[in-house]
């Protein structure tokens, strides 16, 4: 069962990467407003129990996959 | 001098430990290093470093992986029966993933990776390193990733609890209020950015590393 985790910069921290590549979109010519840049992360799990495996996923992202201080994370349930 | 040893630890692409292997038996320590795979029992050691480098390539993030190692299990066992340890740049961000210390090390403000000399200033004494030294110091940088961040009210804490290492005279990487090291809450577990074994000849620039152990 497949999930998908979407890892952000919280809004507190200044992104460096985001401030560099809205730097080169800028000059390539496209008008950008703001850009920032974050990670996505595909777990499979073995099971058919959504909820359980969400909770399992839910557990990763909070102890490794992300670090809260700096990371928010959504989860994407795959079909 | 102690009869017990010093640990060096050792991840995947950690590559300052044989630099500050060195820089124990230099000052006189026994040194010998501990493998990330390997759990080892806390009592053999007088203290421990984590040393710098790009530790499972800072995949993930900087220190992350290398924070859930069976090495990092012991020493996190070794903190709780009050083992000195010392983190060095990749050593500091692994400390900081593994909750040892508070905070955590970013990308420098400037984007740039930074090597150069800095000066440094002492604001609180760690319980271990660097007793009884001269309040300002030179070390050298070499990090790509060492602004350091606490969000206010962490940084207040930091403050008032006197938790804050060592600031830089002029701020390299943009860390909130200019720190480069931090202490835990027992003072017996410090991080700094900073490379103290690379300062323990003339030759190297500078001595004040030589103050560290």
């Amino acid at each position: 069962m497949k999930f998908i985790v979407h890892v952000m910069p919280r809004k507190v921290v200044l992104d460096t990467q985001g401030r560099s590549v809205e730097s080169v979109l800028q000059q390539q010519g496209f008008s950008v407003l703001g850009c920032r840049v974050g990670k996505r992360i595909e777990v499979d799990l073995s099971g058919d129990d959504q909820a359980a495996n969400r909770l399992q996923v839910e557990k990763m992202a909070k102890e490794i996959l992300t670090n809260p201080l700096i990371e928010d994370f959504e989860i994407e349930a795959r079909p | 001098m102690s009869q017990r040893k010093i640990g060096v630890l050792r991840f995947p692409g950690t590559n300052c430990d044989a630099d500050v292997l060195e820089f124990a038996r230099e000052l006189g320590y026994k040194a010998e290093y501990l493998w990330h795979a390997d759990r080892f029992s806390h009592q053999n050691w007088e203290a421990l470093i984590v040393p710098g480098g790009f530790s499972y390539g800072d995949h993930l993030r900087c220190g992350a992986l290398a924070a859930k190692s069976p090495a990092m299990q012991s020493l996190a066992e070794g903190v709780k029966n009050g083992v000195p340890v010392l983190g060095i740049c990749n050593g500091f961000q692994i400390l900081c993933e593994a909750r040892l210390l508070p905070g955590a090390l970013l990308k420098n403000q400037s984007g740039r990776f930074v090597d150069k000399v800095v000066g440094l200033k002492l604001q609180n004494s760690a319980e271990r390193f660097y007793r009884n030294m001269p309040v300002e110091m030179k070390l050298p940088i070499a990090h790509g990733e060492g602004r350091y961040f606490v969000e206010d009210d962490e940084l207040k804490r930091l403050q008032d609890q006197s938790q804050i290492w060592l600031t830089y005279s002029e701020n390299p990487n943009g860390s909130v209020a200019d720190i480069a090291g931090v202490l835990s809450p027992s003072r017996k577990v410090a991080g700094l950015m900073p490379h103290p074994e690379r300062a323990l000849h003339d030759w190297m620039g500078g001595t004040d590393g030589r103050s560290f152990l």
